[in-house]
C-alpha cells in the first residue's frame, strides 16, 4: 500500500497520444568486442587531466563575453513572510544598472520532479526561507549590482516560521505552501512487504532505537554559476554549472515561455556537484531573463554564502528502526518510521521519500519489511539529493542495528552479514531485481585487508574496528518525466584524419564520464584513446542524456556508447574485409590499426580503415542509445529505486577514541566496492576514495543547520568544515568485479555506493572501541563524552556495559 | 627557511609582527599558510611613504606576472585574484570562497604560496607573481608537478587543482626531502571536495623524486 500526497498534477506530456512504443533495452554482455580488452580495465588517466592540472580547462566562471553584465540576487532576510510590495524603481535608476527582474515576470512554476512544481525563479507572493531569492539585477559590474540590490524596496509581512519538522507535521495553522493538500507534508509513503509485525514478535532478538542523521551540504568547490546570451537570432544560450542540462533546458522553456528549440544549454567543465547541481536554480532563469531584457550577456556567480543557502543538501532524518534477528543470525524483519526534514521546497523530495525505504532491501536478505517515511516542509534551505541520495541516512540506522543484534546473538558482525547475504540473481522483498552481486567478496576483501580476524578485539583500549555493508543503484528506470525515449544517447562522427568525435549528452562532473565514453569508443573501434575526442553536454550538439544523478552514467551512457560504436565497428570490419577479400571476423581492430587475424603483417591504420569504409559506404557516423528494461515491483512507487543493476559495498573502519576528550580519530578506512567490471580502475578507485572521504566528513565535521532565527549556522568554508588532507584517514580502496550481464562490458556504478557504509562502519568501530552506541550524527566530542559517561554510570549501577546512550548523546 | 629575512619589530609583539611570525613559522614548518603570509607581506612601494592614501579612484599598478610586467589601473580594493582573472585573463586561479578559506586561488608571491583572494593587487605591485599558467609555460606546457597530478589522478572535477598545483609547487620548493605524510600535513591550506588528497600528496612525492620529467 502506498499513500501519496503529492502536490501538483502529472505534466501534460504524459497524455501525448503519440508516445506508445518504448525505446528498447539493448545490452551487449560483459565480453570484449575483440579477442581481449585493449583499453577497458587498463590503468589509464583521465582524458581531461592535463587541461585541469595546467589551469587551461574552462569552467563557467572562466567564460566572459563582450559587453557582459554581472548579475546579483536579492534574497529574503526572513524565514517566512508574505511579500506585500516590491519596488525596483530606485535600483533601475542607478547608473550602471541595465536591468532588474522580479518574480512576477517569471510566474511559471517549476521543479525538477514534474509532479511537484513548487518553485518560481524568484519569489512572488511569499518567501519560505532566509535566502529565498526575491529579485535580481544585471549591472555593469558586481559592485554596482550589489549596490542596486540595496535600493530595491521590499515590504514583508512576517509569518510564523517552522524549523522543527515534528512541529511542521503537527501544525495546521502555519503552512509553508498554502495550496498543499496535506498540511506541511510533501510526500508520505507507507509500504509493507510480508508480515513485519508477526516476524518481529517471533524473533529471538529485537532492537528498537531512534537514530538521527543531520543535514549536510555538498559544498562543491565551484559554486553555482550561469552565463546567458540572447542573440539577435532569438536563440538563448545558457552556460551553466549544472549536472542536469536536459532538465534545465526543459524548465527554461517553460519558465521563460520560449520554444525549446530556441534554447541552447551548455555545461562547460564543472567544478564538483555531488547532487547539488541537479535542480534548476534561480540564477539560470535570472541570467536568461536578464539577458533577454538587456540584450547583453549576463553572468551570475553565487558567493560561497549563497551556495550554502541554495543548498539541496542531504535531508535530516529522524528514524525509528526496529529490526529482528533469529538465533542463527538471520534477519527476520525490518520496520522503520522516518521523518524527513525537506526544507522549503520539494526538489527531488518525492524520490527521497521513496529511496529512504526502497533502497534498503539489499545486500542483506530481509524477508519482512515495512517503511513509513514522511517528508515535511520547513522554513529552511531546501534539501535535495546528495551523493547516495535518500539511502545514506537509513543505511546508517540499519547497519548499526545489525551490529547491535550481532552482539546480542554473540556473532561476529561480518559473519552476520555473510549469513544474510541475499546472493546474486534474486528478487528483493520489495520486488527489485538483483542481478550480479559481489557483496560476499567485498566482505572477504575488507576482512582480509583490515586484519579483522587477527586484530579485532586486540587493538587495546579505545581502539576498535567496525564493519558495514550497503547497496546502491546504477540509475533507475524511473525517468522523472514520463516518456518512452531512451534515457541516454551517443552520437559518433568519424573524420578521415582518423579522429573520432563522440557526442555525449552526459555531464562530466569530475567523475570522468567523458573519459569513460572515450575508452569505450576506443575499445570498440580499436583506436588509441588520444584519437577519440569527446564533446559533451551541449544541447545543440549532443543527444539527450538525463543527467549525472542516481549513478546512472557509466551504466546507461556506457551502454549507449557500446551500441553506437559496435555498429561502426561492424561496418569498418566489413569494409576492410571486403577490400582484403577475407571474412569480416578476421579483421581485428586494435591499438590504432586494423589487421588480419591470420596474417598479422597485413595491417593498416585506423584512419586508412575509416577511409576505406567511407569509400564503400557513405559519410560515417553512428548513434546509440540505452533504455532500461521494465523493472520494479507491481505497486505504486515500485519503479522508484528499481535499477538495471545494483552495486554493493563493504567497509571496515578503524578508530581510536580518546576517552578524556571524546575526540575520535580514524586512521584507516577499507572500502571494497562491487562495481561490476572496472572499466577504468584508476577512476573507480578515485570514486571509492572520494565517497569514503565524503562519508567521513559527515560523521565528524560537517553540519548544515540553521539557528533559531532560520539563519544558516555556518555558511562558509571556515565554519562548515569539510575534511582537509590533515583530517583524512588512509583510504584503502578496492573493487570487486562481479560482471553484470547488462552493464557495459559488465560494469555498474562506483560514484555513490561506496559512501554509504563508511558512516555506520565508523559508528560500529566506536562501539567496538569503547562500548558506546552513537545514534545521532554528527559524532561530536561532546556526544562521545556524554555517551561514555552514560556507559560508566550504567556500569556503576551494575547494568550492562553496552546499553545505548541515546538519552544523553545529543 | 629561516626567520632572519623577516624584519623584527624591536618594540615587542604587535599583531602585525605576530602575523609575520606565524606566516614565516608556518612556512618553515612546511605548512602552507598563504593568508598569514600575505598579511605579513610588505605592501607595494608606494605604501612605504607613510600616510599615502590610495583610491578610491584607480591607481597605477605594475604586476610582474610570470616574468612579464603588466601595467594596470585598478581601484586599490581590487584583489590580486580579481586582477588576474578579470584584468589579465589568467583564469587558472579560481574564486571559490573569496575569504581565505579554501586555497583554490593560490598563486606564488615572491615564491611563497598566497591566497590571491586575500591579497590586494596593489600589495603585489612590483613583486614576482607566479600563476598556474606560468608554471606550465615555463616548463614547455606542463611542469613536473602538473604531470604528476595527471599521473596520480590527483584531479577529479579539477576546480581545486590549479590552486593545489601552486601550493604543491611552493611546498615542494621549500621541502625538497618531504615524505608523503609531510606533504599531507603541509597541504592543509587547500580544500578538495572530490577527495583527491592522497593523489595530490603522491604527486608531490613523485615530483620530488624526479618524476614528471624536466
Ligand atoms: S578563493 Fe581564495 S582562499 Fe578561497
Ligand atoms: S578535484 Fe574536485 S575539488 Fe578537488
Amino acid at each position: 500500500m502506498s499513500s501519496s500526497h503529492g502536490s501538483g498534477k502529472p505534466p501534460a506530456d504524459r497524455a501525448d497520444p503519440l508516445q506508445h512504443a518504448r525505446s528498447p533495452n539493448r545490452t551487449f554482455g560483459p565480453q570484449p568486442p575483440g579477442e581481449q580488452f585493449e583499453v577497458i580495465g587498463k590503468r589509464l588517466r583521465k582524458v581531461d587531466g592535463a587541461g585541469k592540472a595546467t589551469g587551461e580547462a574552462l569552467y563557467t566562471d572562466d567564460l566572459a563575453l563582450p559587453g557582459m553584465l554581472h548579475g546579483k540576487t536579492l534574497r529574503s532576510p526572513h524565514p517566512h513572510a508574505r511579500i506585500k510590495r516590491i519596488d525596483t524603481t530606485k535600483a533601475e535608476a542607478l547608473a550602471g544598472v541595465f536591468g532588474v527582474v522580479t518574480g512576477a515576470e517569471m510566474p511559471a512554476r517549476f521543479g525538477v520532479i514534474p509532479w511537484t512544481p513548487d518553485e518560481t525563479a524568484l519569489c512572488i507572493d511569499k518567501v519560505r526561507f532566509i535566502g529565498d531569492p526575491v529579485a535580481a539585477v544585471a549591472a555593469v559590474d558586481e559592485e554596482t549590482a550589489t549596490r542596486a540590490l540595496d535600493l530595491i524596496e521590499v515590504d514583508y509581512e512576517q509569518l510564523p516560521a517552522l524549523f522543527d519538522p515534528a512541529e511542521a507535521l503537527a501544525r495546521k495553522d502555519v503552512l509553508v505552501h498554502e495550496g498543499n493538500k496535506h498540511g506541511n507534508i510533501t510526500k508520505e509513503v507507507l509500504l509493507e512487504f510480508g508480515d513485519p509485525d508477526g516476524a518481529l514478535a517471533k524473533s529471538d532478538f529485537v532492537v528498537e532505537d531512534d537514530y538521527f542523521f543531520h543535514g549536510t551540504a555538498h559544498a562543491p568547490i565551484e559554486t553555482h554559476v550561469a552565463l546567458a546570451r540572447y542573440g539577435s537570432d532569438g536563440v538563448l544560450t545558457l552556460w551553466s554549472a549544472t549536472q542536469i542540462p536536459h532538465y534545465v533546458h526543459r524548465e527554461l522553456a517553460k519558465v521563460l515561455d520560449l520554444p525549446a528549440p530556441q534554447i541552447r544549454v551548455i555545461q562547460p567543465c564543472l567544478g564538483g556537484a555531488f547532487g547539488g547541481k541537479s535542480d534548476p536554480f534561480s540564477l539560470e532563469f535570472c541570467a536568461a531573463k536578464l539577458a533577454m531584457k538587456t540584450r547583453r550577456p549576463v553572468k551570475f556567480l553565487y558567493t560561497r554564502e549563497e551556495e550554502f543557502y541554495a543548498h539541496r543538501g542531504r535531508h535530516p532524518m529522524a528514524m525509528r528502526f526496529k529490526t529482528g534477528l533469529s538465533k542463527d543470525g538471520r534477519i527476520t524483519a525490518v520496520d522503520s518510521k522516518i521523518l524527513i526534514d525537506g526544507g522549503a521546497y520539494s526538489s527531488f523530495g518525492l524520490v527521497t521519500t521513496y529511496y529512504s525505504g526502497q533502497l534498503l532491501t539489499g545486500p542483506h536478505q530481509i524477508p519482512n519489511y515495512r517503511f513509513h517515511s514522511t517528508r515535511v516542509f520547513t522554513n529552511k534551505p531546501p534539501c535535495g539529493p546528495k551523493r547516495g541520495h535518500g539511502s545514506v541516512q537509513p543505511r546508517f540506522a540499519l547497519e548499526v542495528q545489525l551490529d547491535r543484534l550481532a552482539e546480542k546473538a554473540g556473532l561476529d558482525p561480518i559473519e552476520v552479514r555473510r549469513r544474510n547475504f541475499q546472493g546474486a540473481y534474486t528478487t528483493t522483498v520489495n520486488g527489485q531485481r538483483v542481478t550480479s552481486n559481489g557483496f560476499d567478496q567485498c566482505l572477504d576483501v575488507v576482512e582480509k585487508a583490515s586484519g579483522w580476524k587477527e586484530r579485532r578485539g586486540k587493538l587495546g583500549r579505545g581502539r576498535g574496528l567496525g564493519v558495514a555493508g550497503s547497496m546502491y543503484i546504477s540509475g533507475t528506470n524511473y525517468c522523472i518525466y514520463p516518456n518512452d525515449m531512451p534515457q541516454a544517447g551517443i552520437q559518433i562522427k568519424v573524420d578521415r584524419s582518423g579522429l573520432v568525435t563522440v557526442f555525449s549528452g552526459a555531464s562530466d562532473i569530475g567523475q570522468g564520464s567523458n573519459s569513460v565514453a572515450a575508452y569505450i569508443v576506443a575499445e570498440e573501434l580499436g583506436m588509441r584513446v588520444e584519437d577519440v575526442r569527446v564533446v559533451a553536454a551541449d544541447s545543440d550538439l549532443c543527444p539527450v542524456d538525463l543527467g549525472a544523478y542516481s549513478s546512472r552514467i557509466t551504466f546507461m551512457v556506457g551502454n549507449a556508447a557500446v551500441h553506437a560504436a559496435r555498429k561502426l565497428r561492424k561496418q569498418v570490419q566489413a569494409a576492410v574485409a571486403q577490400e582484403w577479400g577475407i571474412e569480416p571476423e578476421r579483421v581485428v581492430l586494435a591499438g590504432g590499426f586494423a589487421f588480419d587475424k591470420d596474417d598479422r603483417g597485413k595491417a593498416i591504420t585506423s584512419a586508412k580503415a575509416f577511409q576505406i569504409t567511407e569509400a564503400v559506404l557513405e559519410t560515417l557516423g553512428s548513434t546509440g542509445s540505452y533504455n532500461t528494461p521494465n523493472l520494479g515491483g507491481d505497486y505504486r512507487g515500485g519503479t522508484i529505486g528499481a535499477s538495471p543493476a545494483y552495486s554493493f559495498t563493504a567497509c571496515v573502519a578503524e578508530v581510536e577514541v580518546d576517552e578524556e576528550t571524546g575526540i575520535v580519530t580514524v586512521p584507516h578506512v577499507w572500502t571494497a566496492h562491487d562495481c561490476g567490471r572496472a572499466l577504468a580502475p584508476v577512476l573507480v578507485e578515485g570514486q571509492i576514495e572520494g565517497s569514503a572521504y565524503m562519508g567521513f566528513g559527515e560523521v565528524f565535521l560537517e553540519h548544515h543547520d540553521v539557528n533559531r532565527y532560520g539563519l544558516h549556522a555556518r555558511p562558509n568554508l571556515l565554519d562548515y568544515t569539510i575534511p582537509t588532507s590533515v583530517d583524512c584517514p588512509e583510504f584503502h580502496a578496492s573493487y570487486v568485479e562481479s560482471l553484470d550481464p547488462e552493464g557495459p562490458y559488465g560494469a555498474k556504478e562506483a560514484g555513490e555506493g561506496p559512501l554509504h557504509p563508511t558512516i555506520p562502519a565508523i559508528a560500529n568501530a566506536i562501539h567496538d572501541a569503547c562500548g558506546i552506541w552513537l545514534t545521532k550524527l554528527p559524532f561530536t566530542p561532546a556526544k562521545v563524552v556524554a555517551a561514555l559517561q552514560a556507559r560508566d554510570a550504567a556500569r556503576a549501577a551494575g547494568g550492562g556495559a553496552n546499553g545505548t546512550a541515546n538519552g544523553r548523546a545529543h | 627557511m629561516s626567520r632572519s629575512d623577516q624584519p623584527q619589530d624591536a618594540s615587542g609583539v604587535s599583531r602585525r609582527g605576530f602575523l609575520k611570525g606565524v606566516g614565516a613559522g608556518a612556512l618553515a614548518a612546511g605548512a602552507v599558510a598563504p593568508a598569514a603570509a600575505a598579511l605579513g607581506a610588505k605592501a607595494g612601494p608606494q605604501a612605504a611613504a607613510a600616510g599615502t592614501v590610495f583610491g578610491p579612484a584607480p591607481v597605477a599598478v605594475a604586476l610582474n606576472v610570470n616574468g612579464k610586467v603588466r601595467q594596470l589601473r585598478l581601484e586599490p580594493r581590487v584583489t590580486l585574484l580579481d586582477a588576474l582573472r578579470n584584468h589579465l585573463d589568467l583564469t587558472g586561479a579560481k574564486k571559490v570562497c573569496d575569504r581565505a578559506t579554501c586555497g583554490a586561488c593560490t598563486v606564488l608571491l615572491d615564491g611563497k604560496a598566497v591566497y590571491a583572494c586575500t591579497v590586494l593587487a596593489v600589495e603585489a605591485n612590483g613583486r614576482a607573481i607566479e600563476t598556474v599558467e606560468g608554471l606550465a609555460e615555463t616548463h614547455g606546457g606542463a611542469a613536473p608537478i602538473q604531470k604528476c597530478f595527471v599521473a596520480n589522478d590527483a584531479q577529479q572535477c579539477g576546480f581545486c587543482t590549479p590552486g593545489f598545483v601552486m601550493a604543491c609547487e611552493s611546498f615542494k620548493r621549500a621541502n625538497p626531502g618531504a615524505t608523503r605524510e609531510q606533504a599531507l600535513d603541509g597541504l592543509g591550506g587547500n580544500l578538495c571536495r572530490c577527495g583527491t588528497y592522497h593523489g595530490v600528496a603522491q604527486a608531490v612525492v613523485d615530483a620530488l623524486a624526479g618524476k614528471g620529467g624536466n
